[in-house]
């Protein structure tokens, strides 16, 4: 229905975000914000800002969702912005070509200068990703900070999106998901990464790792210390160093 | 969905354009071939066809107002490949071009016959122009019902009743204006118009009625599971990520929520289709203008309230990401 699909790109960055990990500080949602309002393409706008309702445009958004039934709940808070599709249904409908994917690196931008601000494009969106800017008269959405992760003139750690930098505890990984040693490949294929709402055939870059139990098993034996079966407390006895030692070879 | 006034009238009122064309084109035949007496001053399929227009123009301005940008509203001719929306920004200027035409051709009679018929009637330009009119007018239904049809994240749109609707609510409210045309230009078709709006609206009500039962049973196709990828039975939301609003709470709901959607479906399938549909009968009795144009009046009126319940219907399955706060 969408004409032809697209080409898989050979190169596709994108983030992985550890569920497991994220403490919901909002960290990378100021910094995305910070860097993203800042930039040459113009502000992302907030409407009355220090009103009763308060309206703006963000790329990057963490909700909290809670699992279960009390007591037995879990917290988990979830970042959500553009998933960077492989298949992205928000692009063909765009009627001007503002929206596309870049055959490069497989980032799905909005060229501000073409699009028309109909909106069509976030109706092709199932995850809510993109954010009009009514200001603009323009829709906007994550760029992973395309024009800071090639620029030279920074160090290369830092050529990174302002979102991954700014996570305190590292839940959010960066790279080429298409380069099975990327560190985002190998954190996807070895903690179980998943898509949001594979569903509906949208194949998104952006992955997740899920919250996962670390359990050890221990056994009653383990919880015993060998050198002191009686368990007496206090300072080890002083022996005279002609005495044998357990092992027979250190000394006391 | 968050139903948009400039949509609203853009598509009500090019359907009642593409419908009128379509009906002139109709009746044009019909008269060829020799079931209804040619018009005697032959200028109504002009009138009608300058009428039409008028309409689409209408539609066509309204729509600018759904754009941020409309100076660049010609950037949305370029992605026709690809793009329903594209598609019908190409259309709805051939389908205008092509009604100007007809009236053009109609009125100044510059009819050379094509083909010739036993009855003495003949294919004229002026029929070849208005059919070609008729079927872009026709086409550019398929192409504005597939701008929701295609939206698979509503499922409410995602339908072929949803292509199908727009069409025969066009066909019904184009056929009682070109009633109204005949009757003014003292047309013989008049009683044919309509008694074919009367049948097309009652069709609609039946099409129309259908997809309200359709979507009432819709089955989810993704859930919060999927959505945030936890496999719990339990999940519920407790933050947006914002304590205020955003463009996610404003596009994708209507307001009134479902209450408002169950109103106005009530208040249009009276006002659009079964009240209409009465004074058109009324209408076909004594056929007084005064009774015809109020039906059509008034199912203009509750067809904008049908594309406003349309709209308001649309759950799209992103609203899941934005369900509740704490
Ligand atoms: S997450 Fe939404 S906006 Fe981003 S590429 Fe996928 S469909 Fe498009
Ligand atoms: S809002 Fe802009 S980017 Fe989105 S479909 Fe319309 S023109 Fe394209």
């Amino acid at each position: 229905m969408f004409g032809k699909k697209q080409t898989p790109a050979k190169k596709q960055l994108a983030l992985v975000i550890d569920l497991n990990v994220c403490v919901g500080c909002h960290a990378c949602v100021t910094s995305c914000k910070e860097w993203n309002t800042s930039g040459s393409a113009g502000p992302l706008p907030d409407e009355n800002p220090y009103g009763a309702d308060p309206k703006g445009v963000f790329f990057n958004r963490v909700q909290t969702f809670e699992c279960g039934t009390y007591p037995n709940t879990e917290t988990v808070h979830f970042p959500k912005s553009c998933l960077h599709c492989e298949d992205p249904p928000c692009v063909p409908v765009c009627p001007t070509g503002a929206s596309y994917k870049r055959e490069e690196d497989g980032i799905v931008l909005v060229d501000y200068d073409k699009c028309i601000g109909c909106k069509y494009c976030s109706w092709s969106c199932p995850y809510g990703a993109r954010e009009f800017d009514e200001v603009q008269g323009v829709m906007k959405k994550c760029t992973l900070c395309v024009d800071r992760i090639y620029d030279t003139s920074l160090d290369p750690k830092l050529r990174k999106p302002a979102c991954v930098l700014a996570c305190p505890t590292s839940a959010r990984i960066f790279g080429d998901i298409k380069d099975p040693q990327s560190e985002a490949s190998i954190a996807i294929a070895e903690n179980s990464g998943f898509q949001l709402m594979p569903e509906w055939g949208t194949n998104p870059a952006n992955h997740y790792l899920p919250r996962r139990k670390t359990r050890i098993t221990l056994h009653e034996d383990e919880l015993v210390r060998a050198d002191n079966p009686l368990k007496v407390e206090g300072e080890p006895p002083k022996v005279p160093l002609t005495s044998p030692t357990i092992d027979d070879a250190s000394n006391w | 969905m968050r139903p948009a006034f400039s949509v609203l009238f853009l598509t009500t009122l090019i359907g009642i354009g593409q419908g009128l064309l379509v009906a002139l084109s109709v009746g044009q035949w019909i008269e060829t071939i020799g079931w209804a007496p040619v018009d005697p001053n032959g200028n109504f399929i002009a009138y009608g066809a300058v009428v039409a227009v008028v309409f689409l123009g209408l539609g066509l301005f309204a729509s600018f107002f759904h754009l941020a940008n409309p100076q660049r509203a010609w950037r949305a001719a370029t992605r026709w490949r690809t793009s329903w929306l594209s598609r019908e920004v190409l259309l709805l200027p051939v389908v205008m071009g092509l009604g100007l035409v007809y009236a053009l051709i109609q009125y100044f009679n510059v009819q050379p016959a094509l083909v010739t018929f036993a009855n003495g009637e003949s294919v004229t330009l002026g029929l070849v122009v208005g059919t070609v009119a008729a079927l872009a007018a026709l086409l550019l239904f398929v192409v504005t019902g597939m701008i929701y049809a295609c939206v698979k994240f509503i499922r409410e749109w995602a339908s072929a009743w949803t292509v199908i609707n727009f069409m025969i609510m066009g066909l019904a409210s184009g056929s009682a204006v070109a009633a109204i045309c005949a009757n003014l230009e003292g047309g013989v078709l008049a009683r044919f118009y309509l008694f074919a709006a009367l049948v097309l609206t009652v069709v609609a009500l039946a099409t129309r009625s259908y997809q309200i039962w359709l979507n009432s049973r819709l089955a989810l196709k993704s859930t919060l599971k999927t959505a945030i990828g936890q496999h719990h039975q339990q999940i519920r939301q407790i933050s947006q990520g914002f304590m205020g609003s955003s463009f996610n709470n404003k596009e994708f709901s209507a307001p009134g929520g479902r209450d408002a959607v169950r109103g106005t479906t009530v208040a249009f399938l009276f006002f659009a289709f079964l009240l209409p549909a009465a004074l058109m009968i009324v209408a076909l009795g004594h056929g007084g203008l005064v009774v015809l144009a109020s039906a059509a009046a008034i199912q203009y009126l509750g067809l904008l309230v049908e594309r406003w319940a349309f709209f308001a219907q649309g759950q799209h399955v992103q609203n899941l990401y934005y369900q509740g706060k704490a």
